[in-house]
């Protein structure tokens, strides 16, 4: 391939870099049963730590006699809180600023909670031995629901008796934990006062779970003669989690190696620190042997991590033609047992202050409460930034409420209520400036896309039908347009256990003209390798398949929070670009010095650097880095590499529209998906093709939590849907096929105007199922019904209507 | 407790070891063989993540006691790679049409897959939806998994058009 016969464009597309469905490097291993997954990791001499959990959602622990279970061959320790306390660590730290049992300290506040670990010479003779482990509990009064705690004399949390000053200032009650308020409370009650029309419904999004497809674990091996402990661990963040090992343990910092292999899907899940990876190093450095913790899936469901459980009490104010001119909303948020949330911790509610949504909302007030129940402690961020979901579904159905009330075409009041493109950057209400947008453009797109009238008239046609007795099915059109808040966050006011949320990039660039990066992100199924392969590629010419990408090594990677809340293409995937214009910087140094021009009379053209108005003259990126290290350049260090670490000025502001055709029957309550179209606008696009792959993934979790997906509790606390049996995951066959659309608006502060993407299906994706189940009835008289919409509860819709006479 | 003689054929070749009763097939081929492509997703047979093809039928392993399947001839994704050592049709036609994402389904997936072209060879579009619900994926929705099987029967049949 001679280089100067190409055209610009061919040397770009040679290149493989932004823009480009280059296909995935990760593939080559994961499709030959060659990734390296935590519970791939086998060391010499390697024990396996199982738990005894709680049977019981809330309880005093009597006794916990261990006795026959260190009789069992085989079994070389078994621990309890009272071992664990000599080193403090039968409590650890939350991501929320609350603090959290490893295990159990005298009582329980959660079936599944963590009592006692076993530690044996393999799976089954700590599953066995665990069996074994005689714990007397003593049952206490349970308390499930968050409004009837905020109101009980049980004391959930005797630990915090008499404390009235929480993480996040005053609490109210015993089982209260925070109220954070955003927003002009007296103002937006004024304008709800003398409001033409108010519409107020209570919004409920349950409690679910990320369920990745593998569950969370570690192994952790202390070796005595260095000190160095080296943790493995499915962690979304895992220099973080180094930090926090180092801070609790009190090991030093560059005595901890920690290793993210491969990771089977995180969502969120992967985000906080678990009592198996602290048992797990507690084991190790007992035993002085490698511990290997790997929970079983009912253990995942009950024990790591739920997300959302927030009832949301909204008002919306709006003239008689639709005008919306404020917006009330007050959370009740049920944290479980401990205050695990995964948020900033200026955020004790997560970004849930972007529930202004999409649209030009005056003025606003959000309040939300946090309660302590007698439920698995969790509330992460599960395909979302924090809490980002949570305020889309609270506005998308808000938005539609009040389109009852005021009797108009949901469509027609979303778009005289969005921002319009020409007021971005646009101050929300609530606090935020989003930073680019052009809602009008893509709701138009998307309408018209699906003939949007055309549906209209034919679910009219379809109600008279219904009517007339000649159909038993309805047809729900759902609409969702959301703004999404990612890519946290700018330092000065994000910060995850004061560790600022910046990201970062290493790029070296070998003597021959191929480099290797390294971030301080971690991909759970994303593509990394792939498309910041590409960045680099466009940004520093030099083909993406001759770029490696490490992550998750913190021995090696450069520090950085991690993969969660969209923000590795944000925050990451900028200091990528950053890095490599560090490296672009120097290589026109050297490109001037080699052409014997001065630095300002080159320029930059696809993969080279060329003399201005004499482009036959010119040093190729290949050229230029294998003079990097050959050449004694006067001025300059010999190498080429670089290092950013990007402090984001704002957030990104992903949106998108979306809408769902749905049918449903009314006298067996089953739903079939006959269209949906995801319209996304995550800025620039850098592997449409994994884009696309992403959109399909965020709508199918968003279809699963939206029709059926819940963690559901009876009132004794036990979990009843702790089995992939009763937790709704969809199959290939109850699944639809997606039409996917973009428009492309870039970020006007991120250097490749890159918003993300992973996240905005799921963010629109529910909202605009419900919405499609809700739309189905609307002319029947439905104005609100809670999530999910299993078949059971859309035929419990359909017989409170009447339907069934 | 005591163990017993195992003998299995995988992926082409004779292995034999010791297991107890109670050994559950993915373990031993995870733990004892160090074939780690079938995964643990859920002990339950409702993921997949686990499924290998035992005597040309898709199995989960999660749920099948060594013991069960003495002698048997058990293929993982691991034996779905040519000779060469290049990806076969299936796994390049996943690659190909972005049918994985994390990993973690894609070794069941694509064992199940295998199994389905051969009970199969011109599956439909809903003929492989319903073959595959057995095999779950947290983060492809689908789409692309059944686009690349597809991709694959083509592919197949006309490699054996070729050759005949």
């Amino acid at each position: 391939m001679n280089d100067q016969t190409l055209t610009p464009e061919e040397r770009a597309a040679n290149l493989k870099g932004m823009g480009s469905s280059r296909k995935r490097v990760e593939d080559v291993r994961f499709t030959q049963g060659k990734g390296n997954y935590v519970d791939d990791i086998k060391l010499d001499g390697m024990l396996f730590g199982d738990f005894v959990r709680s049977p019981y959602a809330h309880a005093r622990v009597v006794s916990v006699n261990k006795e026959a279970a260190l009789a069992l061959p085989g079994v070389i320790a078994v621990l309890t809180a009272e071992d664990l306390s000599p080193l403090g660590l039968h409590w650890m730290p939350t991501l929320a600023g609350d603090k959290q049992m490893v295990l159990a300290d005298g009582k329980v506040l959660f079936q599944g909670q963590e009592v006692a670990f076993v530690v044996a010479e393999d799976r089954y003779i700590a599953a066995d031995a665990a069996e074994l482990v005689e714990v007397e509990y003593e049952e206490l009064p349970v308390l499930t629901d968050p409004f009837e705690a905020l109101k009980s004399d049980v004391v959930l949390r005797e630990d915090l008796e008499g404390q009235t000053e929480g993480a996040h200032g005053p609490r109210k009650h015993h089982n209260h934990i925070f109220t954070w308020e955003q927003g002009d409370k007296d103002a937006t009650e004024a304008i709800l006062a003398e409001a033409d029309v108010v519409a107020e419904e209570m919004v409920y999004y349950h409690r679910t779970h990320p369920c990745p497809l593998e569950t969370c674990g570690s192994v952790a091996s202390m070796d005595k003669v260095t000190g160095k402990l080296t943790l493995y661990g499915t962690f979304q963040a895992p220099h973080a989690i180094r930090t926090v090992v180092s801070l609790i343990s009190g090991i030093a910092e560059h005595n901890i190696r920690v290793i993210s292999p491969d990771i089977g899907g995180g969502f969120g899940n992967k985000v906080g620190a678990y009592a198996g990876y602290v048992c797990s190093v507690v084991a190790s450095i007992v035993t002085g042997k490698p511990v290997k913790w790997v929970e079983d899936r009912m253990e995942n469901l009950m024990s790591t991590a739920f997300a959302r459980d927030y009832w949301m009490q909204g008002k919306i104010a709006a003239t008689t033609d639709g005008k919306i001119t404020g917006l009330w909303c007050h959370t009740t948020a049920d944290h479980g047992g401990f205050d695990a949330c995964a948020d900033p911790t200026k955020f004790p509610a997560g970004f849930m202050n972007i529930c202004t949504g999409s649209y030009d909302i005056p003025t606003a007030y959000l309040a939300v409460d946090g309660v302590y129940t007698n439920k698995a402690p969790g509330g992460v961020a599960y395909r979302c930034s924090f809490r980002v979901t949570e305020a889309a579904y609270f506005i998308e159905r808000m938005i539609e409420v009040l389109a009852i009330k005021l009797n108009m075409d949901a469509a027609e009041l979303r778009r005289i209520n969005f921002i319009k493109a020409d007021q971005f950057p646009y101050q929300s209400a609530l606090g935020w400036e989003y930073d680019s947008g052009d809602y009008h453009t893509a709701w138009d797109k998307a309408l018209k896309a699906v003939d949007y009238e055309g549906l209209r008239a034919e679910q009219a046609q379809r109600v008279e039908e219904f009517k007339a007795g000649k159909t038993r099915k309805l047809l729900g059109i759902g609409l969702t347009h959301f703004t999404e808040i990612v890519g946290a966050g700018p330092v000065k006011n994000c910060d995850i256990l004061g560790l600022g949320m910046f990201d970062s990039c290493e790029i070296r660039i070998h003597p021959t003209g191929s480099a290797i990066a390294r971030l301080g992100t971690i991909s759970q199924g994303q593509g990394h390798a792939t498309t910041f392969a590409q960045i680099i590629a466009s940004e520093i010419g030099l083909p993406a398949d001759d770029i490696t990408l490490e992550e998750g090594d913190t021995d090696t990677a450069p520090y950085g929070l991690g993969t969660y809340g969209s923000r590795s293409t944000p925050v990451a995937g900028a200091a990528t670009a950053m890095a490599a214009r560090k490296i672009r910087a120097k290589a026109q140094m050297i490109a001037a010095y080699l052409l014997e021009v001065h630095d300002d009379d080159v320029e930059w053209d696809v993969d080279r650097f060329s003399v201005k108005g004499a482009p036959e003259r010119f040093k190729t990126m290949k050229e230029i880095a294998f003079a990097a290290y050959n050449q004694a350049i006067p001025g300059l260090e010999p190498g080429l590499e670089a290092v950013s670490y990007y402090d984001p000025p704002n957030m990104t502001y992903p949106f998108g529209a979306y809408i769902c055709v749905m049918e449903i029957d009314v006298d067996t309550g089953e739903w079939d998906v006959r269209k949906f179209y995801a319209l996304d606008d995550c800025g620039t696009r850098i592997n449409p093709m994994i884009i696309d792959g992403q959109v399909h993934g965020g709508v199918t979790e968003a279809l699963a939590i939206a029709m059926g997906q819940e963690i559901a509790y009876d009132e004794m606390g036990n979990v009843k849907t702790g089995t992939l049996m009763d937790f709704f995951l969809p199959t290939a066959w109850e699944t639809p096929n997606y039409i996917t659309d973009y428009t492309v608006t870039p970020s006007p502060h991120h250097p490749i105007g890159a918003k993300g993407v992973g996240e905005s299906p799921n963010v629109g994706g529910v909202p605009c199922f419900s919405n499609a189940v809700h739309d189905a009835f609307r002319p029947f008289g439905l104005v609100q019904s809670h999530m999910p919409h299993d078949h059971w509860r859309i035929w419990k819709i359909a017989n409170g209507l009447g339907m069934h006479e | 407790m005591s163990k017993m003689h195992v003998k299995l054929t995988v992926n082409g070749k004779e292995v034999e070891g010791l297991a107890e009763p109670r050994t559950l097939l993915i373990h031993f081929l995870r733990e004892d063989l160090k074939i780690t492509g079938p995964h643990i997703g859920c002990e339950t047979s409702h993921c997949g993540a686990c499924t290998v093809d035992i005597d040309g039928k898709s199995v989960k392993s999660c749920t099948t006691f060594v013991a069960q399947v003495n002698g048997a001839d058990i293929t993982t994704v691991e034996g779905l790679t040519n000779d060469d050592g290049s990806l076969g049709v299936l796994q390049e036609m996943f690659r190909e049409h972005h049918g994985l994402q994390c990993g973690f389904c894609t070794p069941g997936m694509i064992t199940r897959a295998h199994r389905l072209l051969q009970e199969n060879p011109n599956p439909t579009e809903e003929e492989i939806r319903f073959g595959m619900a057995g095999n779950l994926c947290r983060c492809t929705g689908y789409q692309n998994i059944v686009k690349a099987i597809s991709a694959s029967a083509d592919m197949l049949n006309a490699q054996k058009e070729a050759a005949e």
